[in-house]
C-alpha cells in the first residue's frame, strides 16, 4: 500500500515520492496546509473507495498513521 | 460565456433568481433550477430555457434543511461530473417591527437567507476543491448594507451573506474558487411588488437613478462574475442599486 500511497501524496502535495516514508509528517516536512490535507482525503477516497470523516482528519498526521486508518478501515 | 459549465441557483423559479438561471443558461451554461414549493413556476423557467435553446432542469430542495441540501449537490455531482457555479439566491422575508417580530419570523429568514446559503457552499466545496476551480456568487441586497425598519430579520441575514462570502473567499481563493456577493437594491419582483405605493416612492426618492431595478440587471452582473473575465475579482460586494448605497 505504501508505494501506490506515495504516488498519491507526491501528487496531491507536490512532493517528491521517494523521500516519502512512514514517518513523512504531511504538515511538517511536507508543508501541507489544512486544505492540502483535505484533498489528500479526499484523493484517499477515491482510491481505497472509504469514507474517512472530517472528525477523523485531526488524527492522520503521518504517512503511518493513514495506513494504519486505512488498515483498520478493512483496507487491504 | 459560459459554454459547457454547470451551474445551480437557488430559489429560481421567480424573480431575481428566474432571471439569473435565464441569463446563464443564455450564456450557455447547463443551468440547475432549484425550487422550494413552487414546482410549476420551475418548470416553466426550465420550458422557456429549452425553447431559447438553452439547457436546464428543476430540482427540489429546501436549501436551509442541511441533508437534503447535500443529496442535492450528490445528485448534480452524480448527472454532471462537476460544478462550476453556485448562485445562492434563495431567499424570504417575513417583515415585522422588531418589538412584534416572533421569534419563527427571524428563524425562519436566517435559515433560508443565510444557512441555506452556507449548506450549498459547504456541500459544493468538496467538489469544487476537486475540479480547482469555481465560481460562488451570493445574493445579498442592499439591506444588508444599509439596514432596513421592518426588516431585522433579512437585513440580519444578508448582512450573514456578506461575512459567509468574505471567510469563504479567504478559506478558498489558494484553489481558484472565487466568491463574491451581489447587493441588489430595489428589484421590481413579486417580493417588492407587495409593498405599498407610498413605500415604493418613497424608496423611488432614496435612489440616485430614480427608478426601482430590473431582474435582468442583476443578472448580467452576477454572468460576468460567474465568467472567467471576473477570475482576478473575489470577496467583493457589488451593489446593483442604482446608486442607493454609496
Amino acid at each position: 500500500m505504501l508505494e501506490r500511497m506515495k504516488e498519491i501524496i507526491a501528487e496531491q502535495l507536490s512532493a517528491q515520492a521517494d523521500t516519502i516514508t512512514l514517518t513523512t509528517s504531511f504538515k511538517e516536512d511536507l508543508g501541507a496546509d489544512s486544505l492540502d490535507l483535505f484533498e489528500l482525503v479526499m484523493a484517499l477516497e477515491d482510491e481505497y473507495s472509504v469514507e474517512i470523516p472530517s472528525e477523523d482528519l485531526e488524527k492522520l498526521t503521518t504517512v503511518g498513521e493513514v495506513i494504519n486508518y486505512l488498515k483498520e478501515k478493512g483496507v487491504e | 460565456m459560459l459554454k459547457g459549465k454547470v451551474a445551480l441557483v437557488t430559489g429560481a423559479s421567480r424573480g431575481i433568481g428566474r432571471e439569473i438561471a435565464i441569463s446563464l443558461a443564455k450564456e450557455g451554461a447547463f443551468v440547475a433550477v432549484n425550487y422550494n414549493g413552487s414546482k410549476e413556476k420551475a418548470d416553466e423557467v426550465v420550458k422557456q430555457i429549452q425553447t431559447q435553446g438553452g439547457s436546464a432542469k428543476a430540482y427540489q430542495c429546501n436549501v436551509s434543511d442541511f441533508e437534503a441540501t447535500a443529496n442535492l449537490i450528490s445528485e448534480l455531482v452524480k448527472e454532471h461530473k462537476r460544478i462550476d457555479i453556485l448562485i445562492n439566491n434563495a431567499g424570504i422575508t417575513k417583515d415585522n417591527l422588531l418589538m412584534k417580530m416572533k421569534e419563527e419570523e427571524f428563524d425562519e429568514v436566517i435559515n433560508i437567507n443565510l444557512k441555506g446559503a452556507f449548506n450549498c457552499i459547504r456541500h459544493i466545496s468538496r467538489q469544487m476543491l476537486k475540479q480547482k476551480g469555481g465560481k460562488i456568487i451570493n445574493i445579498s441586497s442592499v439591506s444588508g448594507i444599509l439596514g432596513n425598519a421592518g426588516q431585522a430579520n433579512y437585513c440580519s441575514s444578508k448582512a450573514g451573506v456578506i461575512g459567509l462570502t468574505k471567510a469563504t473567499a479567504r478559506e478558498l481563493g489558494s484553489r481558484k474558487i472565487t466568491v463574491n456577493a451581489v447587493a441588489p437594491g430595489f428589484i421590481d419582483t413579486e417580493m417588492t411588488q407587495v409593498l405599498s405605493e407610498s413605500v415604493k416612492e418613497s424608496a423611488v426618492s432614496q435612489i440616485p437613478l430614480g427608478r426601482f431595478g430590473q431582474g435582468k440587471e442583476v443578472a448580467d452582473l452576477v454572468c460576468f462574475l460567474a465568467s472567467d473575465k471576473a477570475d482576478y475579482i473575489t470577496g467583493q460586494v457589488i451593489s446593483v442599486d442604482g446608486g442607493m448605497a454609496m
